[in-house]
């Protein structure tokens, strides 16, 4: 089994045999996680770079450290969107940085479609890390290893997605992963986050939050991003609250052993009540660990896509 | 002037119902016969056009020529040399330019650059508001003056309904067409794609078709008080194809054009980010490219227009949402329009009425046909010759096509502007 | 192509048989001792090896699993990576005597691997070496301790261990190009 694409830039094109390559792999590069030597040799004399242009500690870091318990040298390139705007296209920025001999960049851009323009101009794999709103893929391989570890499998699971789901690039690459594992999958949000035809994705759409949540397996809170207050996409965020906050009361609805994530960083009090979020405590720090072996396994698969 | 005689093609005139197989002499820069076997003294130009089509010459009612002050994107010579190219002996520019065309100067600009450098009739479209700032109408009678024939603030939709209005009262005073943009830009807020399943899966911001939709209601109701002569730029969606068809039902004064590529292409093209595809209005869904035909088969949309609209590389090699909107199109319109043909979704006859004598009536102007006498604009062209679209080799300094790669039909093989041979 | 069985079943267990006597002998007991096969035929050989060990000298022999693939020194120029999987090692490796098992030694390459990462597993007094078949072709300074068979082959002669772990029958077929 072999992937198709020298680059991750979504789950969207992936099919299912290359998902569960990906996942396969997590498991494998989690065990060498759990060693005394964390490192392997197997991308010695790689050179990783990480080029982000949103800040992001946590995806960076997980990066880094996968990179580097393969051996790889690791750069961080962190530009901010003002100097960026200012001089160098996107697309030379990752020329210059190619012509040090990358073998990988590592991309995380606020232009949806930003990863895909460099894997097109560009020699070295290139790995989406979080497009505008388009894909996290990595994040949604994360997600799929640490659901498939409590639940066993993925398959004939529900699984309910809250929040803004127009602006979020973690609901879509999760919508397309979850499907094409075989999961049902619900979206609930205000109209105004509920993007244009996302029911073709095969989601089914939800404005109540009681009736989505009736008996699922997973409730996945995404972060509501403060800076979409004043547009109209609902009134207020404490009306938001109202509607959507995931209190431990409304949890009674879905299955008993329902299994709570959010990608984080958690607004309290608004998609989820404190007392909810401590518990999910667990299964964030899950996460961390999982999202270092998914993303050891995607430099790994990746690189064995490059020149014989 | 030397005489040029085009021997032996197929003459279609749809103005004068004319569609034979025939000879036709341009003498002193006009049409002086069309006949069979036209006998000719030795320093006649002889262009043998056995197996072609000679046509009217094309009009292009909605080009950006970008000069002044965006020359690095395209020139008055570079744009009309593409015009020429692509079968247009007359363009229309658009007066979005640095500064935007809304007096004299600025029109007299462009006429003395066309005149001197350019290679096809240039027609300004000057300002409906001063700057195109949608603010303070702007000083049309002297753009008429001036040449302006008609007036438009392309790309920057007029929002205040009650400057609209006073914009056509005034231009209907000066019989000049008033050419609206038609976007609701608090609707369509900061959209670079169709709103739909593939802005949605690409994680792109969309622009909902009533953003469209209820712009060219609101211009058509404006058009009815006013009497003022409405031509709807570049229409995308099937709303604004019914309502367009119901304006004129009730004898509204409202013309309507589409582009090429809102009857070939549709927001799936769009995938793979290719900033190409990017252009407002955008490509819609198969069920608009559906209606849009349909609307051109039985008349609601008037033209063909390009909307032409040339960026440099550098300019369209950026991120999606950074990209500016528009495309090239002089140099593929004709193909396009011809591979329609092939698709029997429009007769010939409609598309040299479609992009030559309607657009010449619309805008009031002596041209569009080949009568005797008639100023011989004429283009000639060669309908079974298949090219792939190489952006390379266009003529505009634009290489911003949709189309790169496309196999298309229909290749002109000689321009003739006033009797002069403009191409090749 | 041509194919021939260069060893049965019953040839694989007394290979198998005399591997084990040996290596009890060269360590004098079981001392200390671990096995740990390479996956994938070295993993059924080496529990193999250890259910001899444990009828011999009735005593258990702890078996680790090794996955060499993170430490080939061909990853970064062939195409295609091939599916990684676990290294399973549950034991501290310090101041023991590993014996890795593997099926067939060749070229030497994947023992050198083998070696890198069971060091990375910890400091073992010795490092010894069990392989049911040694054809030869040596690209690195390697021997193994405890041979089954050696098998003289052309390099571009194939061997095949077949075990009924596998579902198959136990055998070790030659196949020669013509």
């Amino acid at each position: 089994m072999e992937l198709k694409s020298k680059d991750l830039l979504d789950i969207k094109s992936l099919d299912r045999e290359e998902i569960n390559l990906f996942l396969d792999s997590a498991e494998s590069f989690k065990e060498v996680t759990g060693r005394d030597i964390k490192k392997v040799p197997t991308l010695r004399g790689k050179t990783v770079v990480n080029l982000f242009f949103e800040p992001s500690t946590r995806t960076r870091t997980s990066f880094e450290i996968a990179a580097k318990r393969l051996s790889a040298d690791v750069i961080n390139f962190s530009i901010s969107g003002s100097s960026m705007s200012k001089g160098e296209s996107l697309l030379d920025t990752a020329r210059n940085i190619e012509a040090m001999s990358s073998d990988f960049i590592i991309i995380r851009h606020s232009a949806s479609g930003a990863p895909h323009m460099l894997a097109q101009c560009l020699k070295s794999s290139v790995i989406n890390a979080g497009d505008g709103s388009h894909e996290h893929p990595t994040q949604a391989l994360l997600d799929l290893v640490t659901i498939k570890e409590r639940k066993g499998g993925i398959e004939g699971l529900k699984v309910a997605i809250i929040g803004d789901i127009a602006h979020s690039r973690v609901a879509r690459s999760n919508i397309y992963g979850l499907t094409k594992l075989g999961a049902e999958v619900r979206v609930a949000g205000p109209p105004a986050l509920i993007p244009a035809e996302i029911e073709s994705t095969g989601v089914s759409v939800f404005y109540n939050l009681k009736e989505a949540l009736s008996d699922v397996d997973v409730i996945m809170v995404l972060r509501l991003q403060l800076e979409r207050q004043g547009k109209n996409y609902f009134p207020t965020t404490r009306e938001y609250a109202r509607l959507y906050c995931l209190t431990a009361e409304r949890i009674r609805d879905a299955k008993e052993d329902v299994m709570i994530m959010h990608p984080g960083p958690i607004n309290r009090g608004i998609e989820i009540s404190p007392e909810v979020a401590d518990g999910l405590s667990s299964v964030i720090l899950e996460q961390v660990t999982n999202g270092i072996a998914v993303r050891m396994g995607v430099l790994y698969l990746l690189g064995g896509r490059g020149e014989a | 002037m030397k005489k040029i005689l085009i021997k032996s093609g197929r003459i279609i005139d749809p103005v004068n119902n004319l569609d034979k197989v025939s000879d036709l002499l341009i003498e002193g820069g006009k049409v002086a016969r069309i006949d069979s076997n036209i006998s000719i003294a030795s320093d006649t130009e002889v262009i043998d056009a056995t197996g072609q089509f000679v046509v009217p010459g094309l009009i292009d009612m909605h080009t950006h020529l970008r000069e002044p002050g965006y020359e690095y994107k395209e020139t008055i010579s570079t744009g009309t040399m593409a015009a020429a190219a692509g079968g247009f002996t007359t363009v229309c520019c658009m007066p979005n330019t640095r500064p935007v065309n809304d007096s004299q100067a600025i029109t007299e600009f462009i006429l003395h650059k066309a005149a001197t450098e350019g290679f096809v009739n240039v027609l300004p479209i000057g300002a409906i508001t001063k700057g195109s700032k949608g603010e303070e109408i702007a000083e049309m009678a002297e753009l008429r003056e001036a040449g302006c024939i008609a007036l438009s603030d392309d790309g920057r939709p007029v929002m205040n309904g009650a400057v609209m209005r006073r914009a056509l009262e005034y231009a209907k005073m000066l019989h000049l067409p008033v050419i609206s943009h038609c976007e609701d830009t608090h609707l369509s807020e900061e959209g670079v794609m169709n709103e739909g399943l593939i802005s949605t899966e690409m994680g792109l911001r969309g622009i909902p078709n009533v953003s469209e939709d209820v712009m060219v209601a609101r211009d058509i109701a404006l058009s009815e008080l006013t009497g003022g002569q409405l031509h709807i730029a570049h229409v995308s969606t099937r709303g604004a194809v019914e309502l367009i068809r119901r304006a004129k039902e009730r004898g509204i004064s409202v013309t309507a054009e589409t582009c090429p590529h809102y009857l070939v292409l549709t927001d799936e093209a769009v995938t793979g980010y290719n900033t190409n595809t990017k252009m407002n209005p955008p490509l819609r869904a198969l069920s608009d490219v559906e209606a849009v035909r349909e609307g051109l088969q039985d008349g609601t949309i008037d033209i063909i227009a390009t909307d032409h609209a040339p960026h440099a590389q550098e300019e369209k090699e950026k991120e999606f949402d950074n990209a500016p909107f528009g495309i090239t199109g002089l140099e593929t319109a004709l193909s396009i329009a011809l591979q329609l043909v092939d698709e029997g979704v429009l007769t010939l006859r409609d598309v040299i009425m479609k992009m030559s004598a309607r657009p010449a009536m619309i805008l009031g102007i002596d041209k569009g046909s080949l009568h005797i006498t008639s100023v011989a604009d004429i283009t000639i062209i060669s309908p079974h010759t298949a090219w792939v679209v190489d952006p390379v080799h266009l003529k505009s300094k634009g290489k911003n096509t949709p189309f790169s790669g496309w196999k298309l039909k229909g290749k002109v093989s000689a321009t003739i502007v006033g009797g002069k041979v403009v191409h090749p | 192509m041509s194919e021939k069985v260069i060893i049965d079943s019953l040839g694989i267990g007394r290979a198998l048989s005399r591997i084990a006597h040996e290596i009890i002998e060269r360590n004098k007991g079981t001392e200390g001792l671990v096995l740990i096969g390479i996956r994938t035929c070295g993993i059924h050989l080496a529990k193999r090896i250890a259910e001899k060990i444990r009828e011999i000298e009735k005593c258990e022999v702890p078996v680790g699993v090794l996955d060499i693939t993170l430490y080939r020194d061909d990853i970064l120029t062939k195409k295609g990576h091939p599916a990684v999987r676990k290294t399973e090692i549950p034991f501290n490796l310090s101041g023991k005597v590993v014996v890795l098992v593997d099926d067939v030694l060749y070229t030497g390459r994947t023992i050198r691997a083998a070696m890198d990462e069971v060091m990375d597993f910890g400091r073992p007094d010795m490092i010894q070496l069990a392989v049911l078949i040694d054809r030869g072709h040596r690209e690195l300074p390697i021997r193994a301790d405890y041979v089954g068979k050696s098998v003289p082959t052309s390099k571009s002669a194939m061997i095949k261990v077949l075990l009924s772990e596998e579902g198959l029958e136990d055998r070790v077929i030659l196949k020669e190009e013509q």
